[in-house]
């Protein structure tokens, strides 16, 4: 068990974490890290491998990214939400590999002063991330089937 | 001539066959070029009329030149998160 150590309350804001990891995420880790005395209000977001899509039994998804190029990206995506909301601290983790159902494939931390700022840039990051960073995933289906998602044209 | 290797992923690199791409073309070269001459490579019919490139990690218009050292890639629709 380890205690949060908190910046002075002069600096809320803090350089964005941005991990691609392989190992399980331990959403606990991401709120500890934009955790500060300044902050109010945190904005947690979890995505996970979802049972059925378009109608099909998944049984896994394997995540594949442009590893250097995502890290930019999603670098960026942060970067442009502290511009938007000044002062937010922003974590993303986002995993690859191979996932069963139920995973969880990305976390997101955001911490303001406020609650509505946090929340918006959750929901910024979020949504960037999806049309943005190059990463890909391939669903196994129940029946032996698999195949690359193209998300391109369907709604999410 | 010169020879860009262009790195590809997910269902780019199930229709070429590998993560790496050896395109020759002719300098000067620019985006649209490289990926003209990837469209008569084999494989090359299953890519989608203007996939997205990156050079040295940026998306990058059609316009842009590519240059021998750059790192290129090819980028098929994202689908995180």
């Amino acid at each position: 068990m380890t205690t949060p150590t908190f910046a002075p309350a002069t600096e809320p804001g803090c350089e964005p974490f941005i991990a691609l990891v392989t190992a399980p995420i331990d959403l606990a880790q991401l709120v500890q890290r934009v955790s500060h005395a300044s902050v109010g209000a945190i904005a947690t977001f979890l995505g996970t491998v979802r049972e059925f899509n378009d109608g099909r039994a998944v049984t896994g998804i394997d995540y594949e990214a442009y590893e250097p190029m995502a890290h930019r990206e999603m670098d960026a995506i942060a970067g442009e939400a502290a511009e938007r909301f000044p002062g937010v601290r922003v974590n993303v983790v986002h995993r690859l590999g191979t996932l069963a159902v139920g995973e969880v494939s990305v976390a997101i931390a955001c911490a303001h002063a406020r609650r509505a700022p946090a929340a918006d840039a959750m929901r910024m990051v979020i949504e960037e991330l999806k049309v943005r960073v190059p990463i890909w995933k391939r669903e196994h289906y129940a029946d032996g089937e698999f195949t690359w998602v193209d998300p391109s044209g369907n709604p999410r | 001539m010169m020879t860009i290797p262009v790195l590809v992923f997910a269902s780019y690199a199930d229709a070429f066959g590998a993560r790496t791409v050896q395109v020759p073309v002719s300098a000067p070269c620019t985006v649209a070029d490289l990926v003209s001459a990837m469209r008569v490579l084999p494989g090359g019919d299953r890519l989608p009329t203007k996939p997205l490139v990156a050079l040295n990690q940026a998306y990058a218009k059609m316009s842009a030149s590519v240059q021998a050292g750059d790192e290129v890639a090819l980028i098929p629709p994202v689908a995180g998160g």
